[in-house]
């Protein structure tokens, strides 16, 4: 087999999601020493951009999303400074973060930034897009939990995102719940209405084990941006498995810059030693996947489970059914103790005694 | 007993539900709705249930001040109006309740801070958020026991329920709250975050409000102020209720909140305007209480 198709020759932009969404499986606990030895590794081998903050990016520190080990500005000023080729981009929710920080983190280096909204929230972004033009930032507009809209409804949101100033738009699979045709329609839908100019993206999670296929089927429609994490390292199951998607984009002949032997490296020597626990589909981030739950309730359900005795499985289907998406961490201990009492595994509250 | 006399500006769906609640209370009647827009459906309601209307904004209102005897105006417009009608209002001596993020006067919390505002004798009150409504008082009643480091609360708001003006301007909204969290409730630090969950049927309003106490916190005297300030809220804002908690983890208390609306003009899962319109209602009923016992007389603002 030879592993020609009909995508050779195409330049796809992968942008790494290690030191971002790797947070979140790492529970924010990423020193500056490491954030350091891997921007280094990936900026060697060829990744053009990588994301750098907290989890749940800028104003991420909370009690809701956990304190990382450092502040985002002094993650981002350590590392790009060291950069010999790669951009470092970061992430902002409204809602969460905020123009000042958005502004903060430009200062410390900061080029390229996701502007995420839940997929039928847009119009909360408005100003964070604009402000990022206006510094000057590479601004995508990030559609979160995408499964949740249809195609027409995703395209309408990606319209707005554009009319804000956005520069890319970007299909992301938050839940790992999408199938290859789901994207197809998705980012299809998406490329009828938007500029020519404009790009569009794929942020994909592997709980059901797609993100490779995923983000292939996202380029065949016109996706020219691919989210992915080296190891997986991410929410979930992870995120697209880079050094996976590197090496299927080398049989196939899409061009992405990226020396898949060097990456191979960092996945097997930097990433994969650095885990807490093995990223991989188990039955909770199956049951994610399946269930179309936000990647990122994973630790949080199973730490919940084990306070409150009701299985991570439960909880997490629960929070499915509740239709609960992302930035709502809080409501997975809400509902563990709700469960928990109806189990007769906990006492009323405090206020009933 | 005589009634204080109440003007509405904005006849959008605060103004219009404002005008159920007033014409609930004892001591508050509503007179007056100003919009401007001629076809606003608010203002085609507002005159069937008996208020005269304008649609020239609060200009159209002026001359009939005096006349009518207007004495406090709810103002739900926008943050870029609402100095320049809070300017003309307080010089005619009419008490502006602010439900805008402006904020020009003093941030106001009922069962909090209102007491003390009357004493003061001020001539604007600003409402601060939905958010902040719906959880200072908690922070408040964790803080008045012992020292709060850190106050953080998460508002879950059904997507249905925001409006555009908020969402074209969130991050004011997350700096407003914050800033209300320490200068209301009493934590030395304050974060507020905001989730818009557009799940059908709608969500109802949630909180979920975090407390760092200094030291370890005093759980019995928490609980018992947390459930003693609950009650109190619930006497303007009945759907206003405990979930779960209050938990303690280390020296974090958290306490899970649910706030459902009265269902007046506003869904009932729209808890969070629901409580912006009951606490603008509570305060101006404060003050009516004193204006009519006369222990609270309102003063012209010198032009």
């Amino acid at each position: 087999m030879t592993g020609t198709s009909s995508l050779k020759g195409r330049k796809v932009l992968v942008h790494d999601m290690c030191l971002r969404d790797g947070m979140h499986a790492k529970k924010e606990q990423i020193s500056i020493a490491q954030m350091i030895k891997v921007a280094t590794a990936l900026d060697d081998a060829g990744v053009p951009l990588l994301q750098v903050t907290h989890g749940a990016g800028l104003g991420g520190n909370s009690l809701q999303h956990g304190f990382a080990m450092a502040s985002n500005e002094e993650y981002l000023s350590a590392v790009t400074p060291l950069m010999k080729q790669a951009k470092v981009s970061v992430l902002l929710i409204p809602g969460l973060g905020t123009m000042k920080e958005l502004h903060s983190a430009y200062d410390c280096g900061a080029r390229s930034v996701h502007v995420a909204t839940h997929c039928t929230e847009a119009d909360t972004s408005p100003q964070h897009i604009a402000y990022a033009r206006k510094l000057g930032m590479d601004t995508t507009g990030f559609l979160m939990m995408a499964h949740l809209n249809d195609a027409a409804g995703l395209a309408q949101q990606g319209k707005l995102m554009e009319s804000y100033g956005a520069q890319t738009i970007y299909i992301t699979d938050s839940a790992g719940y999408m199938l290859p045709e789901d994207v197809k329609s998705a980012v299809g839908a998406l490329r009828d209405v938007l500029k020519p100019e404009t790009e569009i993206g794929f942020h994909g999670h592997h709980n059901l084990g797609m993100g490779v296929a995923n983000s292939i089927a996202a380029i065949e429609v016109g996706a020219s941006r691919i989210d992915a994490s080296v190891a997986g390292l991410g929410a979930g199951a992870g995120n697209t498995p880079l050094e996976v998607f590197v090496a299927v984009c080398e049989r196939m002949g899409i061009e992405t810059g990226i020396d898949m032997g060097k990456i191979m490296d960092v996945a097997e020597d930097v990433i994969v030693p650095m885990m807490d626990h093995m990223v991989r589909i188990d039955r909770e981030s199956l049951t994610i996947g399946f269930a179309g739950v936000y990647s990122t309730f994973l630790l949080h359900a199973k730490r919940a489970s084990k306070r409150f005795g009701v299985p991570a499985r439960d909880i997490l289907v629960e929070l499915g059914r509740k239709k609960m998406i992302g930035g709502q961490e809080d409501m997975i201990e809400d509902t563990a103790m709700t469960m928990a009492k109806e189990r007769g595994l906990l006492r009323e509250t405090h206020a009933a005694e | 007993m005589s009634k204080i006399k109440c003007a509405i500006i904005g006849s959008g769906n605060i103004g219009t539900d404002l005008i159920y609640k007033l014409r609930r209370s004892a001591v508050l009647e509503p007179v007056w709705m100003v919009g401007i827009d001629p076809a606003s459906e608010g203002l085609a309601r507002a005159k069937g249930m008996g208020l005269k209307i304008t649609d020239q904004g609060v200009d159209g209102l002026l001359p009939h001040v005096l006349a009518d005897g207007v004495q406090i105006a709810f103002d739900a417009t926008s943050a870029y109006v609402h100095a320049e009608n809070s300017r003309k209002l307080n010089e005619l001596g009419v008490l502006m309740i602010d439900l805008t993020p402006a904020a020009i006067g003093p941030l106001c919390v009922p069962p909090v801070n209102l007491t003390d505002l009357v004493s003061q004798g001020v001539m604007n009150v600003n409402m601060i958020s939905c958010a902040g409504q719906a959880t200072i008082p908690i922070i408040a009643a964790v803080a008045r026991v012992q020292t709060v480091d850190y106050g953080e609360i998460v508002a879950s708001l059904s997507s249905k329920s925001v409006g555009p003006g908020t969402r074209a301007n969130l991050d004011e909204f997350t700096y407003t709250t914050s800033d209300a969290l320490v200068r209301v409730g009493g934590a030395k630090r304050g974060k507020a975050l905001c989730i818009i969950n557009p799940a059908e049927p709608p969500v109802i309003m949630r909180n979920t409000i975090n407390c760092l106490t200094e030291s370890a916190p005093q759980e019995k005297k928490i609980i018992d102020s947390v459930v003693a300030m609950i009650a109190e809220v619930q006497k303007y804002v009945p759907g206003y209720r405990l979930v779960n908690g209050p938990v303690f983890d280390g020296n974090r208390v958290t306490v899970f909140m649910e706030v459902a609306g009265l269902g007046d003009y506003l869904p009932k899962y729209a808890g969070n305007l629901d409580i912006m319109t009951a606490a603008a209602s509570r305060t101006a009923e404060l003050f009516a209480e004193h204006i009519l016992a006369g222990s609270v007389q309102l003063t012209k603002a010198v032009a």
